[in-house]
């Protein structure tokens, strides 16, 4: 590629495991006994998109587990890439988080060097090579949507860097379900309205049908006019309202000593350094 | 404990293979190369519409099997580099060349990779040809089939396939084969995705499911 101007450098060949012999060392524990590392958050999740007349609609349950806990009732599976192309991931929370942002700032640089905007396309390419590199480590399930000066194209990437483009998709381990449905009133060039209900109840059967998916329904509509994040767009029924408040007063834990320790230090070394600032053309 | 509470389904982690039925045969003039659409992770289903007829080149193509994350990279860093040589060349490449950069990435990552591509194309000095590069190795031959479906259909090609056919036989030909790999092996299916390279130009078809030949098992 031309404009290789990628935030995070990602060309070195193979993997990069800087982080694993601290985290090796932490785990086998100094003398306070092991440090356990935090649990991976699997999002558990139904996500799905559509290709309509005029754009794409992309939509996503907001139910993020850790194990048998829901941790987040209300998270948000759908990343924002570009202006005009978004992502809703799937897989381990951590891993689609951060590889979406990564596509963002690059896809932002690209833009701000080329002056032009960027392609689904082109998203999609950064994401598989990336995958693809990994080999897998990365459990990243994305379907990639946009609106592009070449038309509406909604694309898939797998966790191993393989891609599809199809016309409606879902992904996440609700997908089965959605996938009947989207099966079954998928059409060609729907309008707006029906394109919404579809996506919204493929993600409502993946919630009612899978353990791992569950709460709110988002959506998010582009079109060559703009974005709509509709969030939520669909309220689970089941809304716990809490019954007390849970914030202390002050005063509630009695202060029994306080000691103030001052800090001595000394000045070692000053320097100054003029800047430039003279404006330059 | 937890994990029986809402086992992940394997397909979430498993490799998405194309698990296919692939075929590529030459006739005087040119070559048609024909695959089936079903891509599977596991037991589900992931695609079953995917062309699995990747374009190395304007009168070159390859089919893509095994794993589809590597074989669809394979096939974009052929792509790139044979459209590099082209430019230096100034000329359309040649087929062999072409098979040869597959078999080169093949045989290089044979312990990493796990795809088989066939490239079958046209070009000025050997007319059409069709080469298989499995697990690294290149041969020339008049016909190739490749994926988890072409077990089936081995007896079928090797008594059917017969000297100088037209081109509309050995489309027929290639058609014949899909479908009776794709009603055998259960990792092949959809529809039928056949393209006819000579020195006219390329042709794509789609063949849809209904428009299969039917065989005996109806």
């Amino acid at each position: 590629m031309a404009l290789t101007s990628h935030v995070l450098e990602p060309s070195l060949c193979g993997f990069n495991f800087e982080n694993a012999t601290r985290n090796i060392v932490l785990e086998n524990g100094a003398e306070e006994g092991k440090i356990k590392p935090p649990k991976a958050l699997k999002t558990g999740t139904t996500i799905a998109g559509v290709v309509f007349k005029d754009g794409v609609v992309l939509g996503a349950d907001t139910r993020a587990t850790s194990d048998e806990v829901v941790a987040d009732k209300m998270c948000a599976k759908i990343h924002y890439i570009a202006p005009n192309i978004y992502c809703c991931g799937a897989g381990t929370a951590a891993d689609t988080e951060k590889t979406t942002d990564m596509l963002s700032s690059n896809l932002t640089i690209f833009s701000m060097n080329s002056g032009r905007n960027p392609r689904v396309v082109m998203a999609v390419n950064i994401i598989q090579d990336m995958l693809f590199r990994y080999r897998g480590m990365i459990g990243a399930n994305l379907i990639l949507g946009g609106v592009d000066c070449t038309g509406s194209h909604l694309y898939t990437v797998g966790p191993y860097g393989s891609m599809d483009k199809v016309p409606y998709l879902a992904m996440g381990s609700g997908n089965l379900a959605a996938m009947g449905i989207l099966e079954d009133r998928f059409k060609v060039n729907m309008d707006l309205e029906q394109a919404k209900a579809l996506v919204s109840d493929a993600i409502q059967a993946g919630i009612m049908c899978d353990l791992g998916s569950g709460n709110n329904i988002d959506l998010c509509v582009i079109t060559k006019e703009g974005v709509d994040y509709i969030r939520p767009h669909k309220e689970s029924p089941y809304n716990y309202k809490r019954q007390a408040k849970y914030k202390y007063k002050s005063g509630t834990t009695p202060i029994l000593t306080k000691t103030v320790n001052k800090l001595e230090l000394d000045l070692v070394h000053e320097t100054v350094q003029m800047m430039e600032t003279a404006a330059s053309s | 404990m937890s994990e029986e509470l809402f086992p992940e389904p394997g397909w979430l982690s498993e490799e998405v293979k194309t698990g296919t039925t692939i075929i590529a045969v030459t006739f005087d003039g040119g070559v048609v190369i024909g695959s089936d659409s079903r891509v599977s992770a596991g037991e589900s289903v992931v695609n079953r519409v995917m062309n699995k007829l990747s374009p190395l080149h304007d009168k070159i193509y390859c089919a893509l099997s095994g794993s589809a994350a590597d074989a669809q990279t394979i096939a974009e860093i052929v792509n790139y580099q044979l459209d590099v040589h082209s430019i230096e060349v100034e000329d359309d490449p040649l087929v062999c060349s072409a098979a040869t950069l597959v078999k080169n990435i093949s045989y290089k990552y044979k312990e990493e990779l796990s795809a088989h591509l066939i490239v079958a194309g046209w070009d000025k000095k050997g007319g059409g040809q069709v080469y298989a590069t499995l697990s690294g190795l290149l041969t020339k031959q008049p016909f190739a089939i490749g994926g988890s479906g072409s077990f089936y259909i081995n007896g079928f090609v090797d008594a059917e396939y017969k000297k100088n056919m037209t081109k509309r036989e050995c489309q027929e030909f290639v058609v014949n084969a899909l479908t009776l790999a794709m009603g055998r092996d259960g990792s092949s299916g959809g529809v039928a995705y056949v393209v006819t390279i000579d020195k006219d130009g390329t042709e794509e078809k789609c063949v849809l499911g209904n428009e299969l030949p039917k065989f005996f098992d109806e």
